[in-house]
């Protein structure tokens, strides 16, 4: 069990967007019953089969660290978020389709995150504010999720993919070999199509984010 | 033509007021979060708006600007307003969205939401009983009735809040209650939790590759469903879903070691910002005033004690007292009438302020601001008094002073009971291993 190789990969986003939701679903491959707020740090744990299929198929260890909390708490609780961002292989950036501000918080989140690994290099960026020239450095793949579509009405479908689709590039960085970032739009609730499609597409996200 | 200019004015100031709650909901209270119902916001900013008007005519009142008769009106305009918003208004719409939230009852959420204020409604007036507020010369609906129950209810609040803010006040500000914490602490702490984490984690890989094991080899693990499925569980048990559920139980006890450590680091780290900060210029200006606040805070509850021991109630107004024993401990030649008039009316001023402050910050509303009307009563000087007393009719105000007293000394005390408890717990945890 333990020789299999691990990968650290974090889920971020602001309170009550449907990370805990998000994980339990890839994990445990069922809908979370009863959603509460997460203090602290929850982790779950996936089996998958990299390159299944292939001469090359290896197993992994993936473990979702599902940090709780918002980005304008207190720097107290920030330096304690901080001790879980040491070492991390990919980043799950998760935002709530009908809440505005929930995808405007994606930078904040993604620097604090960053951040911390940027620190050895002795760069360290205070302010907060969003700068592309942050995420062209960057080697950790991102991926931007997207919950909540059935509760946006019909009409407005369109005006927020569009949104949403500005937002995936704004992450893209300059070298393309090194930042993979897919956008990806999940049905909560009862609407999940049914547990092989899950299961599918639950496989295909993460496949994106392994690299030897 | 002066009731026209004087209306103006008011009316500009109001405009000014509503603008200022209507910022200040969005930037402070709202900050992180996006307002879906726009209601909300205006209704906490015509609360919020005429509340002030409230306290700008009492400043109006001392300084004696504006003209008798449209101060006099307007005062009564305004509370009317205020008393229709608070009593109708608030608690309709709290009722609607507490049941808009409920799925049950979404279709008929305005039967509901109507149904929940009759209740308030109903225990409102109940509340009124017990209390010696009712005057047998006014009717049921008068404005008397409304404020007094209103007052009652902000006092008790404001008592509330006063007690533990007296004795949270110093022991926030004061140094000499901040634990020692070094970076070695903080730093044990966190492997603690990252050693938690990686338990948690490994025993979940296990749970995955045995639930994996078992699903490949065809065991689906099913949920016992209905009595037979029970009964059939306990005597075929798997022992693959055995094991499950012994390491799912660690875990669940691991999860809630490692959210109680996440919080005590996160304490640690907030001391330890708390420790630097004092060491600030900023830092030993607020713990100066601390102490100052602190010694007001225990004379304020001492003489809430003697208040009650004795059964006296606040006759004149502080402020004159203490200057009245100054001039005559002292002997110096000092016009008390003149000082003492710019001093209250500074003090109130403070006390004005303050409970701004106060207000915007917990988030009480106007029955917050009629009960400080009330109170405020008692710190002016006699003079001042009479057009309160004529606006708002023949309440109790002494019994008002005896339950302030009362309820500030029951917070206080159970807020000191309170923080001595978490204080003794607190270093005793970070002691052991």
């Amino acid at each position: 069990m333990a020789s299999l190789d691990r990968v650290k990969v974090l889920v971020l986003g602001d309170s009550g967007v449907g990370k805990s939701s998000l994980v339990h679903l890839l994990c445990q491959n069922q809908v979370l019953g009863n959603p509460s707020w997460t203090v602290g740090c929850s982790v779950d744990v996936r089996v998958h089969d990299y390159k299944e299929g292939t001469p090359e198929e290896k197993t992994y260890y993936i473990e979702l660290w599902d940090v709780g909390g918002s980005v304008g708490s207190a720097s107290s609780v920030k330096s304690t978020r901080a001790v879980f961002y040491n070492s991390v292989n990919g980043i799950i950036l998760v935002h709530d389709l009908t809440n505005k501000k929930s995808s405007q918080n994606l930078y904040r989140w993604s620097l604090e995150a960053l951040n911390r690994d940027l620190v050895p290099s002795g760069v360290l960026v205070t302010n907060g504010d969003y700068d592309r020239e942050q995420f062209a450095d960057n080697q950790i793949p991102l991926l931007v999720i997207g919950t909540k579509l059935d509760q946006i009405h019909e009409t407005k479908r369109h005006e927020v993919l569009t949104r949403t689709a500005f937002l995936a590039e704004d992450f893209n960085a300059e070298e393309i070999n090194l930042v993979i970032e897919k956008r990806y739009f999940l049905r909560e609730g009862n609407q999940i199509p049914g547990f092989p499609d899950r299961k599918r597409f639950g496989g295909g996200t993460l496949k994106s984010l392994h690299y030897d | 033509m002066s009731f026209l200019i004087d209306s103006s004015i008011m009316i500009t100031s109001q405009i000014l007021f509503f603008g200022f709650g209507w910022l200040f909901f969005m930037r402070q209270l709202f900050k992180d979060y996006e307002v879906r119902q726009y209601v909300v916001q205006v209704i906490f900013s015509v609360t919020f708006a005429f509340s002030c008007t409230m306290f700008e005519l009492i400043i109006f009142e001392i300084l004696k600007v504006l003209n008798s008769s449209s101060r006099y009106f307007h005062w009564k305009m305004n509370l009317c307003v205020i008393l229709l918003i608070l009593v109708f208004m608030v608690p309709f719409y709290i009722g609607y969205f507490i049941v808009s939230n409920i799925r049950l009852l979404h279709k008929q959420r305005l039967l509901f939401s109507c149904l929940l204020w009759l209740t308030f409604m109903y225990f409102f007036w109940k509340l009124g009983d017990p209390f010696p507020i009712l005057s047998p010369k006014h009717g049921i609906l008068s404005i008397e009735q409304l404020i007094s129950r209103v007052g009652v209810i902000g006092v008790t609040l404001m008592a509330l809040l006063s007690g533990f803010g007296a004795v949270n006040c110093p022991y926030t500000y004061m140094s000499y209650f901040l634990r020692n914490v070094t970076d070695a602490d903080i730093l044990a702490l966190e492997r603690r939790l990252l050693q938690t984490m990686d338990m948690i984690i490994s025993k979940k890989k296990r749970m995955a590759m045995t639930r994996r094991t078992m699903f490949q080899k065809g065991e689906v693990h099913n949920k016992p469903s209905g009595f037979w499925g029970m009964i059939k569980s306990v005597t075929t048990s798997a022992p693959g879903s055995e094991n499950l559920t012994l390491i799912q139980q660690e875990v669940d006890a691991l999860e809630e070691l490692s959210r109680q450590l996440f919080l005590e680091t996160a304490d640690l780290y907030a001391t330890k910002e708390r420790i630097e900060y004092s060491k600030t210029f900023k830092g030993k200006y607020f713990n100066f005033l601390g102490y100052f606040f602190s010694i007001y805070c225990v004379w304020k509850i001492f003489m809430a004690t003697i208040n009650i021991v004795f059964d006296r109630v606040g006759k004149t107004d502080p402020v004159t007292r203490g200057i009245e024993i100054t001039v005559n401990y002292l002997g110096i030649q000092f016009d008390v009438k003149f000082w003492s008039q710019h001093i209250s009316f500074i003090l109130v001023g403070i006390i004005i302020v303050t409970s701004i402050r106060g207000l915007l910050i917990t988030l009480t509303k106007g029955m917050y601001f009629v009960s400080s009307v009330l109170l405020i009563r008692m710190s002016m000087p006699l003079e001042y008094r009479t057009i309160i007393t004529e606006v708002l009719g023949e309440l109790q105000f002494n019994f008002y002073h005896r339950w302030f007293d009362v309820i500030f000394l029951v917070s206080a005390l159970s807020s000191i009971l309170f923080l001595y408890l978490a204080h003794k717990q607190a270093p005793e945890k970070h002691m052991a291993p």
